[in-house]
């Protein structure tokens, strides 16, 4: 494998707050040496990167790739590239697809995908029962041994509370974390976050106590068992409050919320654009508010992307026919950069949402810049300032609803151990 | 949503009654009102709209919207093509696709009703340039000519609006009609607008369009102007919602007697169609105080108005054109 140098860059490591001026030189897929002019390394290739800085790459804790089962929407490969270009280094993959990932076999193939795409890599999450049914455990054990960190709903909560709880303690069993989705899909069936919004389009609503029922019920669950648990999706102020006080009770807990959450509010679909048809829904500026608040002083560790890219037909129509989902991938990077603009959050802060923290829930030694660390590494200009439009976006789905933003720091090359996964020119 | 307003404050598609100026809604009413005087004469069709034609184009089934829109239509010369479309048959086919070949027939106007909230905005939207696109119904979003129509009839029978009280009764939450109702009464400057219903029926923060919420009907109906009626759908008792319709119509049903505490001269208005001792008592539907035929044959006006409006030919902009 190729020994690379980086050099001149601003290195930024959110795990141990590095934030210096420096070389950074790998060799075998690692980051061999990290800091300082790295004198005595021999690379094969050097990167002057004087002005840019060197970030670990991504870790998106929640990327739909559609395949297998959907593949006219997007597929591994061209999601895992479109990540690399986006500053992506690891997609977590939930395990809702067409078959589940619920066996070893499905778990092989998915990463054989991911192998062969040459972009970010895919890390898949098991299914914490059988066809996500809710009804039996799956093959957790050897779903781990396959290469899951983790077990997750898959959008599809446990209505059984006993199921539910044996599959945490089953989970816990392999040190394997349960990934939750904090919903009571009883009270879920509406299309857009129940208000003054949906109240005047004539939208079915769907109220906050779709997540405060799920995820009280799973809290509740969770107690009687010492399995770590994670709420994936976060949407509501209510739901914050009631994970605050959990936590000051329970320390195996945490959530992770959509960068979407943190810009859009339910008054972004008054038109009737379907790129705001989301699930959960966005919800209205106080849920915003709070959902920052809680982003701030860490009750929520880590942001993703919830990428979910739909192919056109499935975004064109009257509101409630679409589908719901955003298309995140290539706007991740960029969002959480501007959560430091709007002063939500330190810079090193908003790296480590996306780096350090989901690194640590699943075991991964990515997300960091050390040495000895896997060479998962974005390079990225801040003052490269581009606009958002359908066209400069790599995912298949085109459906962001970020297009006609500006943003202003561009993701140069994209390393993924030690591999060059995106590259652009000066 | 200003996609029915073009850059000169004129209507091009009708597909709300929320946010329009006072003076357009009082447009559309005074000139259904010049029309008014055509339906009554013995040769009952103008040539306002000689050589246009227009698609009345139905995702679900309606008789007295469709049908008045064709009397309104034909009144005004136009041709008139119905397209009833059975939503089971055109699985598959997207509602662009339709469109667009509908389009290629050289529609200047498609009046279109369907069951999803948005679609008559997602029509307008995509629609070529100078076609019109009339909403008659889309979800539980907005019915705005149905609205028109029944200020036209409280117009007529009332007055002004100013010093209006008006209570709209029922099942508000799947209402598109209420939505509208609520919309124009208060463009129209109603001196209050009252919903009345059980919790179930009520949408959430439905306070913020504008009016004021009781549970209890007789409390409701306390010196109002004018009581409105909704339709009670009866798929409605099959969910969670209600619990039977003898039970509604004990509580929310509108009686004579319920009516002690309105006002004298209350006038009673029901879109149709009605499910008598459901939501309305028989006696109270055909009585004095009724006008919901009034309301039909109003509607017929109001729908000529509109038309006529939004393809730029009303009588009053063809004279500012001349």
């Amino acid at each position: 494998m190729s020994r690379i140098l980086i050099q001149n860059a601003r290195l930024l490591d959110p795990a141990s707050g590095l934030d210096t001026i420096g070389d950074v030189a790998i060799a075998d897929g690692r980051i061999v040496r990290l800091g300082g002019a790295i004198a005595d390394f021999t690379p094969e290739t050097t990167l002057e990167a004087s002005g840019h800085w060197v970030i670990p790459g991504l870790i998106d804790l929640a990327a739909h790739l559609r395949e297998p089962g959907a593949t006219r929407k997007a597929d591994i490969g061209s999601e895992a590239r479109a990540a690399a270009a986006g500053g992506i280094t690891t997609l977590v993959m939930p395990p809702n697809t067409d078959p589940v990932m619920d066996s070893p076999s499905v778990v092989d193939w998915v990463r054989h995908r991911a192998d062969a795409a040459q972009g970010a890599q895919v890390v898949p999450l098991g299914a914490l029962t059988r066809d996500l049914a809710g009804e039996t455990l799956s093959g957790m054990a050897a779903m781990g041994a396959a290469g899951c960190p983790a077990m997750s709903d898959g959008g599809h909560p446990i209505n059984n509370s006993l199921v539910l709880r044996r599959a945490l303690e089953y989970a816990s069993t392999f040190a394997l974390p349960s990934l939750l989705t904090p919903l009571d899909r009883h009270l879920a069936a509406g299309c857009l976050h129940e208000g003054p919004t949906a109240t005047r389009l004539g939208l079915p609503g769907i109220p906050v106590a779709a997540e405060t029922a799920g995820l009280g019920r799973q809290l509740a669950v969770s107690r009687a068992t010492e399995a770590r648990v994670h709420f994936g999706r976060l949407s509501s102020a209510e739901g914050i409050q009631l994970l605050r006080a959990a936590l000051n009770e329970q320390k195996n807990l945490s959530a992770d919320v959509a960068i979407h959450q943190l810009f859009l509010t339910d008054q972004d679909a008054m038109d009737y654009d379907p790129r705001f048809h989301l699930s959960p829904p966005l919800r209205d500026i106080i849920d915003r508010q709070a959902l920052r608040e809680a982003v701030k002083d860490g009750v929520i560790k880590i942001i993703c992307s919830d990428h979910q890219p739909h192919d056109a037909d499935a975004k064109d129509g009257p509101f409630a026919s679409t589908d719901a989902g955003a298309s995140g991938v290539d706007t991740l990077l960029a969002l959480i950069l501007r959560l430091v603009e709007d002063e939500v959050l330190s810079l090193q802060n908003a790296l480590a949402t996306v780096t350090i923290a989901p690194a640590q829930l699943l075991g991964l030694d990515s997300g960091q810049l050390a040495e000895g660390a896997p060479a998962d590494i974005a390079v990225i200009d801040p003052n490269d300032p581009w606009f958002c439009h359908a066209e400069t976006l790599k995912s298949r789905g085109l459906n962001s609803p970020f297009i006609g933003w500006e943003f202003s720091t561009r993701v140069r090359h994209t390393l993924v151990a030690g591999r060059w996964v995106h590259q652009t020119t000066q | 949503m200003s996609v029915q307003i073009d850059s000169q404050g004129q209507l091009r598609h009708f597909l709300t009654t929320e946010g329009l100026e006072p003076q357009l809604l009082k447009r559309i009413l005074d000139t259904a009102e010049s029309f008014s005087d055509v339906i009554g004469k013995s040769v009952k069709s103008v040539p306002l709209l000689r050589g246009r034609t227009i698609i009345n184009l139905f995702f679900e089934s309606s008789t007295r919207t469709r049908t008045t829109f064709e009397l309104a239509a034909k009144r005004l010369s136009a041709d008139v093509l119905n397209v009833g479309v059975d939503t089971a048959t055109i699985k598959g086919e997207s509602l662009l696709d339709m469109l667009r070949n509908l389009q290629a027939m050289q529609a200047d106007m498609f009046v279109i009703r369907h069951a999803e909230s948005g679609a008559a905005d997602y029509f307008a939207r995509h629609v070529d340039p100078g076609v019109a696109v009339l909403n008659a119904g889309d979800g539980w979003h907005a019915h705005p000519t149905q609205a028109m129509l029944d200020a036209f009839t409280i117009r007529r029978h009332k007055g002004e609006f100013e010093p209006l009280r008006i209570a709209i009764v029922g099942d508000i939450c799947h209402s598109r009609v209420a939505r509208s109702q609520i919309h124009a009464f208060n463009g129209l400057g109603a001196g209050e607008v009252r919903v009345i219903a059980p919790n179930t029926l009520l949408p959430r923060d439905i306070e913020s369009l504008g009016v004021h919420v009781y549970t209890d009907l007789s409390a409701g109906l306390r010196d109002v102007d004018v009581v409105i009626a909704l339709r009670l759908q009866r798929e409605r008792m099959q969910g969670a919602l209600l619990a039977g319709e003898s039970e509604f119509f004990r509580h929310y049903g509108l009686t004579e007697a319920r009516l002690q505490g309105a006002h004298p001269e209350a006038i009673v208005m029901h879109p149709g169609p009605i499910n008598r001792g459901v939501e309305i008592d028989s006696a109270l539907a055909d009585g004095p105080r009724s006008v919901i035929l009034d309301q039909v044959t109003n509607g017929i006006a109001v729908r000529m108005a509109v038309m006529t409006m939004v393809l730029g030919v009303a009588p009053e902009q063809a004279r500012e054109g001349a």
